[in-house]
C-alpha cells in the first residue's frame, strides 16, 4: 500500500487555505468549460492511464462476480449513451434507472449523463405509487429495468403517456416484451469506443433525486453537472480515497449516497470499488470485505447498528485487517457504535453529515482530526455551516444551544431547484441561508451535535419518508377512517414508522387487520413506508381547525414534554 | 409440518412478489438475501409468522438468516414448539 498520510491537511490548517479552485485545478477544469460527469469519471480517468484498473467489481447474491476496468467501463457507457441517443431521447428529457445494484445501474448512470439527458435513479422497492409520483412528477420519457421489476412498471403505464421506452436489461426472450419495451443487453452490446459527449456546461442539469417532505407529493431535487467540483474533493479529503483503495460504499444509488459517493466521487477519483447486490447479513458482509481486501468502507449507521448486534465475535471470525478508514451516513452515528467499531476493526467510523439537497458531504469527522464519538464533526472547508434561531434564521453565537443547521449557498454541489416547484426551493433559504430542516448545536470547539429532524419526516434506515404519503395511502384502504404516521424510536433504523389509525365502522381491531394495513401500504409506496407498527386507536389529537397534530403523537412516542396544546381541540 | 411449509412459501410468493413477476420460489430459495423480502418486509413476515401460529417470535431470534429461507423459518418455528 502507498502512504496512508490523511489527503487533507490538519484541518484548522486546511480551513485557511482551502478553495474550490484546488479541486478544480485537479480536474483539470477552469470555469466556463466543458464538464461532463460521464466523461470525468470514465475517459479522463483512462487518458490517465489507468484504463486497465478495475473499476467495478460486482457480486451477486448467489456469489456471481463481474470486472470490469475503466476502459470497459468507458466504452460500455458509451454504448448506453449511443443505444439512448438512437433511441431518440435527446439532451434534457429524463431518463430513469429503476434497477436492484447491478452493474446496468452504475453504468447507465454514467452513460445517460454522457449524452446529456438527467438520470432520474430510484430506489427498486419502491411499489407502483411511489414510482408513479415520481415518473409524473419528472415526465420521464425512459426507464431502465429488470425483468423482475417490469410488472411494477406495467401497472402504471396507462398513467404514463410520456413514457416512451422501457429498457429491459436483462430480457431473456422467454416472454414477449410488450409495445415500448425494449431489450438491452449491456454485456453482449457493441462496444463503443468512440463517442460524441453531449458539452455541458457547470449549469446543465445532471441528476434528479426525490426526497421526502412533510406535506406534499415527495421533491426532485435537481442537481447539476459542477457538482462534480464537491463530489469529486469531498470523496478524496473525508473518505480519503487512495489509488491502491478498494473502496466499498453500501448505499444504493436509488438514494444521493449511493450516486454521490458510490458512483461520481469514487470514480472521479479513479478509485476501484466494489458493489454487492444481496440482502443485508452480518457474515456475508465480512465475507465480502475480506474477499476482496476492502480498505476503505462507507456504510450507515443502520447496518453498523445492525453488526452491532451480532457482536464482536461475528467480526473477528474474519481477516478484516484490509479496512484503514470507515465512515458513515445517514442518521446520527451514536457514540456507542463509534465505540464499537474501534473494538471489532481496530478503527473508528468517521460520521458524516449531508443530504440530498446538498449534493455532497457538509460537516464531517476527517481523518487525522479527533472524533469526538456522537459528533457529527466539523464543517468542510470552503462550505460555511452554522446553526440559526428557529424562528428568525439568525446565525447563533453562544455555544451549545440549538438551532437550525444552515449553509451559506453557493457550493458546487447546491440542489438548483426542486423539479416543478419553485416556490418550495425558495422557501429553504431564509435570512441568507439554505436551511437543512435538521437541529444541531456546536460546542466550544467547533463540533457539531445531531438533535433531530425540525419536522414530521421519519428518518428511518437513513432514508427520509414523508408522514404524508404514508397517510393518504392509509387512507385508500377500505378499514381506514383517519391516519397519522410517526417515526418511533428504534434501536437499529433510528426510527421506524408507526401509524395510528381509527377505523370506519364495521372493522374490527385484529392483528390479522394490522398485517393486512401493513402489506397494503408496503406494496403501494415501499417496505421503508410501510408502518412496522399500527396502533388502532378511538380518536386522532387534531387541532380545532381538523388537523392532525402529529408532534402530540410523537412525543408520547418518544417520552418527551407534549408542549404548547391550546390548539388541540379534543383529549386523546 | 409440510402443510405450514406449503402455506408459508405460498405467502412468501403471494405477498413478496409483484404480480407478474415469475422468479421460481421454493423452500431453499434465500428470500433476504435473495432480495425477495427487505430487511424491512421482514417485520411484516414476522407479523404474519405470529399471528398464523399464534406465537411470539422473539427480536433476537428474527434474523436475516432464521428468515431467509422457508426451511429456515421453518426450523425456527420447530425451536419455537410449532409442529
Amino acid at each position: 500500500m502507498t502512504d496512508h498520510k490523511p489527503y487533507m491537511k490538519p484541518y484548522e490548517e486546511e480551513i485557511k487555505t482551502f478553495s474550490w479552485d484546488i479541486s478544480k485545478n485537479e480536474l483539470g477544469y477552469k470555469d466556463g468549460d466543458v464538464i461532463n460527469i460521464g466523461e470525468y469519471c470514465t475517459d479522463r480517468i483512462c487518458r490517465m492511464g489507468k484504463g486497465e484498473k478495475l473499476a467495478l467489481i460486482w457480486e451477486g447474491y448467489t456469489g456471481e462476480e463481474k470486472r470490469y476496468t475503466f476502459n470497459d467501463m468507458r466504452q460500455l457507457t458509451n454504448s448506453i449513451a449511443k443505444y439512448l441517443t438512437e433511441l431518440g431521447i435527446k439532451p434534457g428529457e429524463r431518463v430513469c434507472l429503476f434497477m436492484d445494484k447491478v452493474p446496468e445501474l452504475y453504468f447507465g448512470f454514467l452513460g445517460v449523463l454522457k449524452m446529456g439527458a438527467i438520470v432520474q435513479p430510484l430506489f427498486s422497492a419502491f411499489g407502483p405509487e411511489s414510482l408513479l409520483t415520481r415518473l409524473q412528477d419528472a415526465g420521464t420519457s425512459a426507464i431502465f429495468t429488470q425483468k423482475k421489476h417490469l410488472p411494477k412498471v406495467r401497472n402504471i403505464l396507462k398513467d404514463l403517456p410520456g413514457l416512451n421506452h422501457i429498457i429491459v436489461v436483462d430480457d431473456d426472450g422467454v416472454k414477449p416484451l410488450r409495445e415500448k419495451e425494449t431489450a438491452f443487453n449491456m454485456d453482449k452490446a457493441e462496444r463503443v469506443d468512440s463517442f460524441d459527449i453531449y458539452p455541458s456546461k457547470a449549469e446543465t442539469p445532471s441528476v434528479l433525486h426525490y426526497t421526502s417532505g412533510t406535506t406534499g407529493k415527495p421533491k426532485g431535487a435537481q442537481h447539476v453537472h459542477y457538482s462534480l467540483i464537491s463530489q469529486y474533493m469531498t470523496a478524496k479529503y473525508v473518505l480519503d480515497i487512495k489509488d491502491d483503495d478498494i473502496y466499498w460504499c453500501t448505499a444504493d444509488p436509488g438514494w444521493v449516497t449511493g450516486t454521490s459517493y458510490g458512483i461520481i466521487g469514487a470514480w472521479s477519483n479513479g478509485a476501484t470499488q466494489c458493489v454487492l447486490d444481496a440482502g443485508f447479513k452480518s457474515e456475508s458482509w465480512y465475507k465480502f470485505i475480506e474477499k476482496h481486501k476492502i480498505s476503505m468502507w462507507y456504510s450507515a449507521p443502520t447496518a453498523i447498528r445492525a453488526l452491532m448486534k451480532d457482536g464482536t465475535e461475528t467480526a473477528k471470525k474474519f481477516d478484516l485487517s484490509s479496512l484503514r478508514h470507515l465512515a458513515s451516513v445517514g442518521e446520527p452515528l451514536n457514540a456507542e457504535a463509534v465505540i464499537w467499531s474501534k473494538e471489532a476493526f481496530g478503527i473508528m467510523f468517521h460520521d458524516t453529515f449531508w443530504q440530498t439537497e446538498t449534493g455532497c458531504i457538509v460537516v464531517s469527522n476527517y481523518p487525522g482530526m479527533k472524533i469526538k464519538p456522537g459528533s457529527m464533526g466539523k464543517p468542510f472547508p470552503g462550505i460555511e455551516v452554522t446553526v440559526v434561531d428557529l424562528k428568525t434564521s439568525v446565525p447563533i453565537e453562544k455555544k451549545g444551544v440549538v438551532g437550525m443547521i444552515a449553509i451559506k449557498p453557493g457550493w458546487p454541489s447546491m440542489i438548483r431547484t426542486y423539479w416543478n416547484n419553485e416556490i418550495t426551493y425558495k422557501s429553504k433559504f431564509q435570512n441568507g441561508w439554505y436551511l437543512c430542516g435538521d437541529r444541531a448545536s456546536i460546542d466550544e470547539e467547533g463540533y457539531f451535535w445531531f438533535v433531530g429532524r425540525d419536522d414530521d419526516v421519519i428518518n428511518t434506515g437513513g432514508h427520509l419518508v414523508g408522514p404524508f404519503e404514508i397517510e393518504s395511502a392509509l387512507l385508500e384502504h377500505p378499514a381506514v377512517a383517519e391516519s397519522a404516521a410517526i417515526g418511533k424510536p428504534d434501536p437499529i433504523n433510528m426510527e421506524v414508522v408507526k401509524a395510528f389509525i381509527t377505523l370506519k365502522p364495521g372493522f374490527d381491531q385484529t392483528k390479522m387487520l394490522e398485517l393486512e394495513i401493513m402489506n397494503f401500504v408496503r406494496k403501494k409506496l415501499s417496505a421503508l413506508a410501510m408502518p412496522q407498527e399500527i396502533e388502532f386507536v378511538d380518536t386522532l389529537p387534531k387541532t380545532r381547525s381538523g388537523k392532525i397534530m402529529r408532534r402530540v403523537l410523537r412525543a408520547q412516542e418518544w417520552g418527551e414534554e407534549i408542549g404548547d396544546i391550546s390548539t388541540l381541540e379534543n383529549d386523546m | 409440518m409440510s402443510e405450514i411449509k406449503d402455506t408459508i412459501l405460498e405467502y412468501v410468493k403471494n405477498e413478496y412478489l409483484e404480480e407478474g413477476d415469475d422468479r421460481e420460489v421454493t423452500y431453499d430459495t434465500p428470500i433476504i438475501s435473495g432480495g425477495i423480502v427487505d430487511s424491512f418486509s421482514m417485520v411484516s413476515l414476522k407479523v404474519f409468522l405470529e399471528t398464523k401460529y399464534n406465537i411470539s417470535i422473539p427480536d433476537a431470534k428474527a434474523s436475516p438468516e432464521a428468515f431467509d429461507s422457508v426451511n429456515n423459518i421453518i426450523a425456527l418455528l420447530k425451536e419455537l414448539g410449532v409442529e
